[in-house]
Formats: C-alpha cells, sequence, structure tokens
C-alpha cells in the first residue's frame, strides 16, 4: 500500500509538472478575482518574488539620496528626489516578468523617462551605453543607448500610486518595459555614460545582455509591449 | 538475572530503532529543517528581505535538496531499516479499521510496530521527497526544459513542498505530545508499557520470541 502511495504521488507530480503551467494560471486567477492579499504569502499566485544580491534591504536617507548621472555628459547631474519630482512626469501600465517565470499584469508605474534624464545631462558624443548602479553596492545592469533613449524606459519613483516599497527597490529604481525583470535595476543610485556596454550582476551570472522578454534567456514568453 | 528480577529493578525495554535508523532519521530531519528554513527565506519576500543574499541561501538549499537522498540510500544497507520500510509498506486490515475508529489512541484495535498514521506519514513523506527532488533538479537544469514544463515544476514544487512542510510539522506535534516516543528515536528503545499501550501486536511479537534486551 505504502508503496502504492509513493507511486500514486510520482504519476501526480508528472501530471503537475505536464499541466503546471494551465493550473499555475488557473490559481493565479483565482487568488486574483477572490483573495488578491494571497498572492503576497502564497507562491505562483501572480506576487512579485523579491530578489536581493545583498543582506537585506539596503537603507538610504531621502533627504540625501542622489541619483548621480555621470560619464560622457555635458553636464553631471546630483538628483535629489525633489529634482527628480520636478522632471517631466510618465506613467507606464505593463506587465512584470521575471525571467524565473512569474509575471504580474498591469503593474502601474510613474516616473520620469530615462531619456528625459539624459535629455537633461546631455549625452556626449561616443556614449554609446549606460551603466547603472545600484547603492546596495553590488547590483549593477546596463543597457545601450538606444534602448534606454526607447519612450519605454523608466526611471520610476511610484509603483501601484505609492512610492516605491523597499523590497521593490525605493526611492528610485529602472522600469524596462521590454525586457526581463532582471533589467529593472532596484535601488538605484548610479548612471553612467559609457562608450561599450559593461554586462552587469545577473548577466556575469550568465543571464542575456540583451534581455528581451520572449526572445532572450531561452524562453518563449509573450513579450512586454 | 530472570526476567522477573530484571522487571523489578527496571521496566522491560523494547529495542524499537537500531542505532543506523537513528541517524538516518536524525540526518534527514536536520537537513529538512535546512531546507524548509532556506525555502522559508527564499519564498517570503519579507522573511528573505531580513537575510538578503538570495543567491547564497538558494545555493545552500539546492546543496542540501541534492544531499537529502543520500542518507536514504545508505540506509538500504541497514537490514533493520529495510525491514521497518517493509512494515511500513504493508497495510493490514486492522489499519483501516484504526483510522476509521473515533478512539484510535484507546489500544481497542492493537496496531504492529507501525500505526496507520505512520504508514501514510512514511509513504506520503518518500514520495513528496522523491518529487521535489525530481521536480528541483528540473528547476536547477531549467535550460534544459521548455518554459511549460519549468513552470509546471516550480508549480508541482512550490505546492507539493507547502504539504510536506505540513505533514513534517504534524509529525514534530505528534512526536511533542509522546515523550515515550521521542525517547524510542533518541535512545533506541522503549519501555514495554508504552509499547503494549500503542502497539500491542508488535509489543506482543517482540515478547514472545525476545524478552528483553539487556
Amino acid at each position: 500500500m505504502g508503496r502504492r502511495i509513493v507511486l500514486g504521488m510520482l504519476g501526480l507530480g508528472v501530471v503537475g509538472v505536464a499541466a503546471g503551467r494551465w493550473l499555475s494560471d488557473g490559481v493565479t486567477e483565482v487568488v486574483a478575482s477572490t483573495a488578491p492579499g494571497l498572492a503576497n504569502v502564497l507562491p505562483a499566485t501572480g506576487g512579485f518574488r523579491i530578489y536581493t544580491v545583498t543582506s537585506g534591504y539596503p537603507e538610504y536617507d531621502p533627504a540625501t539620496y542622489r541619483l548621480a548621472v555621470n560619464g560622457l555628459v555635458r553636464d553631471e547631474l546630483s538628483l535629489s528626489l525633489a529634482d527628480l519630482a520636478a522632471l517631466p512626469q510618465t506613467g507606464i501600465t505593463k506587465d512584470f516578468q521575471c525571467v524565473t517565470g512569474w509575471r504580474v499584469a498591469n503593474v502601474p508605474w510613474s516616473g520620469v523617462l530615462l531619456r528625459d534624464v539624459l535629455t537633461a545631462a546631455g549625452v556626449e558624443p561616443g556614449g554609446a551605453a549606460l551603466h547603472f548602479t545600484s547603492f546596495d553596492g553590488v547590483y549593477t545592469e546596463s543597457l545601450t543607448m538606444e534602448q534606454g533613449m526607447a519612450p519605454d524606459v523608466l526611471v520610476a519613483t511610484s509603483m501601484f500610486g505609492a512610492p516605491i516599497q523597499e523590497k521593490h527597490g525605493a526611492p528610485v529604481r529602472l522600469y524596462v518595459v521590454p525586457m526581463y525583470g532582471y533589467k529593472s535595476l532596484k535601488w538605484l543610485s548610479g548612471i553612467e555614460v559609457v562608450r561599450d556596454v559593461i554586462p552587469g550582476y545577473w548577466e556575469q551570472l550568465g543571464y542575456d545582455v540583451d534581455a528581451y522578454v520572449g526572445t532572450s534567456n531561452g524562453r518563449s514568453d509573450d513579450p512586454v509591449v | 538475572m530472570t526476567l522477573s528480577s530484571d522487571a523489578a529493578v527496571a521496566p522491560v525495554q523494547l529495542q524499537r530503532f537500531s542505532t543506523a535508523e537513528r541517524w538516518v532519521h536524525r540526518t534527514i530531519g536536520i537537513l529538512l529543517l535546512i531546507l524548509i528554513v532556506t525555502a522559508a527565506l527564499l519564498f517570503i519576500p519579507d522573511l528573505g528581505g531580513l537575510v538578503g543574499n538570495r543567491q547564497t541561501v538558494r545555493r545552500i538549499h539546492e546543496i542540501v535538496g541534492f544531499a537529502l537522498p543520500i542518507p536514504l540510500l545508505l540506509a538500504l544497507l541497514s537490514r533493520a531499516f529495510r525491514d521497518d520500510a517493509d512494515r511500513l509498506n504493508r497495510f493490514r486490515p486492522t489499519d483501516w479499521k484504526w483510522l476509521r475508529s473515533r478512539d484510535r489512541r484507546s489500544g481497542r484495535i492493537p496496531v504492529g510496530k507501525f500505526n496507520a498514521g505512520q504508514k501514510l506519514n512514511a509513504a506520503f513523506s518518500l514520495g513528496a521527497i522523491l518529487v521535489l527532488l525530481a521536480t528541483g533538479t528540473m528547476m536547477f537544469f531549467s535550460s534544459y526544459f521548455p518554459d511549460a514544463l519549468r513552470t509546471g515544476a516550480t508549480f508541482v514544487h512550490d505546492w507539493l513542498s507547502i504539504a510536506f512542510i505540513i505533514v513534517v510539522v504534524g509529525h514534530i506535534y505528534m512526536a511533542l505530545n509522546d515523550a515515550t516516543a521521542r525517547l524510542g528515536m533518541r535512545s533506541g528503545s522503549v519501555p514495554e508499557s508504552w509499547a503494549r499501550r500503542e502497539h500491542g501486536d508488535w509489543a506482543a511479537e517482540e515478547l514472545g520470541t525476545v524478552s528483553n534486551n539487556d
């Protein structure tokens, strides 16, 4: 009998793996429509999963926080939260797709378009790539200048209509709409205009540099556009 | 020394678990505890945030996960373990009666070395470990699998681990309520009186062949 239970579980496991994507979507839908709060507690129910690369969440002081924009620029900038709030604000509501498979639909973000920040600093000739740093001291990211100037890359200060939470990258993070989540660097503190792409933290661990959703990292998710 | 005079000095002890079995139980317990703690850190954002270092936590979870079957495989070398595995596998007609009865704790329906709950727990635990190991391996080598199977493996791994944790917590809860059962797993032997009450048929079997074990 014990053997039959074990074999039965193995069989159910195989069925679960085969039908998992469909089941997973179903559970996500049920939770979202009946008890959205559960999504923060239960696995694979449409909530965010938080990946940090250092101990805990990095701390900052809203009064002294500055976003440095430097490298191949006409004017080096050091933007406070008030400076960012004074720049033209853009809202974007799009899905957030993680390279590990989870996706959160229709997340409302707002902040300043990266290209508006770059325009304010003035990109010098030869500035062909962007190197982003996080004040957690470890997390870095990259974009080509062309990718960074697209109208769907946000220096985000708000998420779900409220200031970004610590675990989501407070006070300022990137949101790169068409790419997997790891490109949307959290706890953003530096934007450096450079000549060549410098692969970021996750890219050095083997993830793709050009991380378009659906056509990179060996995945075929629906693109986020 | 006769049995009666011996019993007057100390209660008769019945050998319940061999040294090998106790070590296997202890090792798997520790590995599962590490797996549960790291799983919680990987799973619950507010908990994971306290510790961070996701890559390290993940690496620990992976290494310990792959190590989990080793004590189980080594245990198969032990005769006592194989015998007990055999007992756990065999459901007797009285097991179903015992499960259905309201007074299953009264000792009215005598049980063997393991009661039906322990047998179900053992089978579920082994099944869960095998499925978690298989889906965990798929997640570890995720680049070899298409998205749908990756998502499926993650789905099964997530939900089965929650079910398994509940069962493990239940196992610990039952043990906390029975100091003698814990003593049996710690020292290897249990007093005859406990065995007669909790595992009547096993006590009769043991006392019929082995009078004591000193």
